[in-house]
């Protein structure tokens, strides 16, 4: 039906289950081994410990020239991340090299959990509040985590 | 007379990017038509060389390139700093792209610590030692398609960040042919800040690629450079170059003209819209986009009989109409009898503000805002509407002169009046219709009635000259000198109405009820 999966897809997918990265875990799907269930946790000490969050990962056919297309489904109360799952993050977008992985991206992702960048902001109205009341914000995101993410 | 329509020409000789590429007749050879008629009259000569010495307000200085004037340009540039730095030419021309082609900028800082500004444009130290090559390797995995067998052919540049060949040209094929990048592509390796160098590209890229990298480079010179623009008409290969900064644009409006006679704006790269500002321009063209609905009706191409309601289209450009039911003879724009225009064209330019009763009312004075923004919109759609329809009429009349003259003895150089008398049409209402916008912002002071008066002028000289435009072609010949003076009034006008609001705009006496930003 599709062209044969290239060596470094498959290659990237055996590694990922059998060094799976801790508190990360994608799996492919059956009938498509470039769509990926991604489950990422919530970083220790950060306002969404606790929460193991949902993405969608899609490997286009230019991959890996191309980023990897990925989105949170969780939602989630975050400055880089709208409300559409769409996350602002420079790997994916002007500084993606070919030589990154899966694994990579996934690593940054959880890491921008831990920092958010309200100054390169992708939803204006959080980055807001998270510059101007960030006790708050940091207290509607931990309400997100109990309410939307899955319990770890 | 003569030498301002010349002197004109030379400037911006065409309305837009519309210009029908290849006309049978150069738009030179019309103005040389002109000039032969009066150009034995010596008093005109002398009063030439003098007004061709002193510039005209609304002029700016610029040089027009080639492709070829570009490159040599950046070649000249690059021996020369590749000389003072003591580097070879590759690195030299990565370290000018880094600096964005800022000489001075670079030497100080390569003077001042060479090894921070080699490091910081991605270049190694050492790019001098080496040059870059294909390497065959056998204990190898290639990072990006995970390849690993023996005899693997490989690339990488001093940064030792080492792909596969095919990956190496994929990852440039994709930079160059998707991302439309060329003088900052970077190494493939995660985080490696090394500028792909001209060397490594020529071995790496494939031929297909090349012509469209070194475009490319092209393209980034010139974006780099605030002095630069390309022509902005599709296709079109010039670059103009010019003096006027962004700061000076809300007092010059820097019209040139690229060697293929496309006439546009070096402040905006929009077509030429002479005489309004830039900044005014955009305001303009961004309140047509969002009153759009309103306005829209207003410049459709049909209209009622002010005296017997019969429906009436406009066929050309000319404003002048004439029912053919009850014969009542009208002005397209604001409806009033023609037979008043004849003498004073009455206040057609103007718009007379409502007394002050009315504002009073709230509403309508919301009303009364809208409707003097279509009063202003209407007549800038009609002049643009006017200059297509004038100009699809030049071309009907074009092609039975044509005719014509195949069947009787008349020469080709004749008609050429024709071209001369549409090309004026075309330069003056495009000012015309940004006369309008202008208006539209222009606040009341002791300079605002002589533009009005010029706009008046202007107006009046191109709607006469478009009405002979209708006549019937075999009528034309007949009217050749006749023609000809009414173009050289209305290139007179145009003169004088861009040499007024240029002048103003440059000493700051026009006052705006907007803020130029
Ligand atoms: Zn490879
Ligand atoms: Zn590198
Ligand atoms: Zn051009
Ligand atoms: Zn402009
Ligand atoms: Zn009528
Ligand atoms: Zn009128």
């Amino acid at each position: 039906m599709s062209a044969p999966l290239p060596k470094r897809i498959i290659k990237e997918t055996e590694r990922l289950q059998n060094e799976p990265v801790p508190g990360i875990s994608a799996e492919p799907h059956e009938e498509n081994a470039r769509y990926f269930d991604v489950w990422v946790d919530g970083p220790d000490g950060s306002c969404y410990e606790g929460g193991k969050f949902n993405l969608e990962l899609f490997l286009p056919d230019d991959y890996p020239m191309c980023p990897p297309r990925i989105r949170f489904l969780t939602r989630i109360y975050h400055p880089n991340i709208d409300r559409l799952g769409r996350i602002c993050l420079d790997v994916l977008k002007n500084n993606w090299s070919p030589a990154l992985q899966i694994r990579t991206i996934l690593l940054s992702i959880q890491a921008l959990l831990g920092a958010p960048n309200p100054e390169d902001p992708l939803n204006e109205a959080v980055a807001k509040q998270w510059k101007e009341n960030q006790p708050e914000a940091i207290k509607t995101a931990r309400e997100w985590t109990q309410l939307y993410a899955q319990k770890k | 007379m003569d030498s301002d329509i010349e002197d004109f020409n030379s400037v911006a000789s065409s309305d837009g990017f519309v210009e029908d590429g290849g006309s049978s007749f150069g738009g030179d050879d019309s103005d040389v038509q002109i000039d032969d008629d009066f150009g034995d009259d010596a008093a005109f000569e002398t009063q030439e060389k003098d007004l061709k010495a002193k510039k005209k307000h609304f002029e700016v200085d610029f040089s027009v390139y080639s492709p070829q004037d570009i490159q040599d340009q950046q070649d000249k540039q690059v021996d020369e700093v590749a000389g003072l730095l003591e580097q070879p030419k590759e690195s030299t021309a990565i370290l000018l792209r880094y600096f964005r082609w800022n000489k001075e900028r670079l030497i100080e800082q390569y003077m001042d610590n060479q090894e921070e500004v080699l490091s910081k444009a991605g270049l190694g130290q050492d790019m001098t030692t080496s040059p870059p090559r294909i390497e065959i390797k056998d204990d190898f995995m290639c990072d990006i398609c995970c390849e690993d067998g023996p005899g693997l052919e490989t690339f990488a540049m001093k940064c030792e960040h080492r792909f596969c060949t095919d990956c190496y040209r994929q990852y440039l094929a994709q930079k160059i042919k998707e991302e439309g990048e060329a003088a900052r592509i970077k190494c493939p390796g995660d985080g490696c800040n090394s500028i792909v160098d001209s060397k490594s590209l020529d071995l790496m890229v494939t031929p297909d690629l090349t012509d469209r990298y070194h475009e490319l480079l092209m393209r980034t010179y010139v974006d780099d450079k605030e002095s630069l623009k390309w022509c902005p008409a599709p296709n079109c290969v010039y670059a103009v170059e010019c003096g006027v900064k962004k700061r000076d644009l809300n007092r010059i409006v820097p019209t040139v003209t690229c060697d293929a006679k496309h006439g546009f704006c070096f402040g905006c790269t929009l077509a030429d819209h002479q005489p309004c500002p830039c900044s005014l321009v955009k305001k303009w063209l961004k309140k047509c986009e969002d009153d759009s609905e309103t306005a829209n009706w207003i410049s459709a191409n049909t209209k009622e009989c002010p005296k017997c309601g019969s429906t009436i289209e406009k066929n050309g450009g000319c404003n002048h109409m004439t029912c053919r039911k009850c014969r009542n003879e009208f002005c397209w724009m604001c409806m009033g009898l023609w037979s008043e225009h004849g003498t004073s064209w009455y206040n057609c330019n103007r718009y007379e503000e409502k007394s002050g009763t009315e504002a009073r009312d709230s509403q309508a004075k919301s009303r009364q805002s809208l409707e003097r923004y279509l009063h202003y919109y209407n007549r800038y759609a009609n002049h643009e509407q006017s200059a297509k329809l004038d100009k699809d009429i030049f071309h009907k009349t074009e092609k039975k002169m044509t005719l014509l003259q195949s069947s009787s003895n008349m020469s080709w150089i004749e008609v050429q009046f024709l071209e001369s008398a549409s090309k004026a049409l075309q330069q003056c209402r495009q000012t015309l219709k940004w006369t309008y916008a202008f208006a539209y912002y222009l606040a009341r002071n002791n300079q605002t009635e002589i533009f009005e008066d010029n706009q008046k002028d202007l107006e009046m000289a191109v709607e006469n000259l478009s009405e002979m435009f209708e006549k019937q072609p075999d009528q034309l010949a007949g009217l050749k000198v006749q023609m000809m003076d009414k173009t050289a009034y209305c290139n007179q006008r145009h003169i004088i109405l861009l040499d007024d609001t240029a002048k103003n705009l440059k000493e700051e006496n026009w006052q705006f009820n907007t803020t130029l930003s």
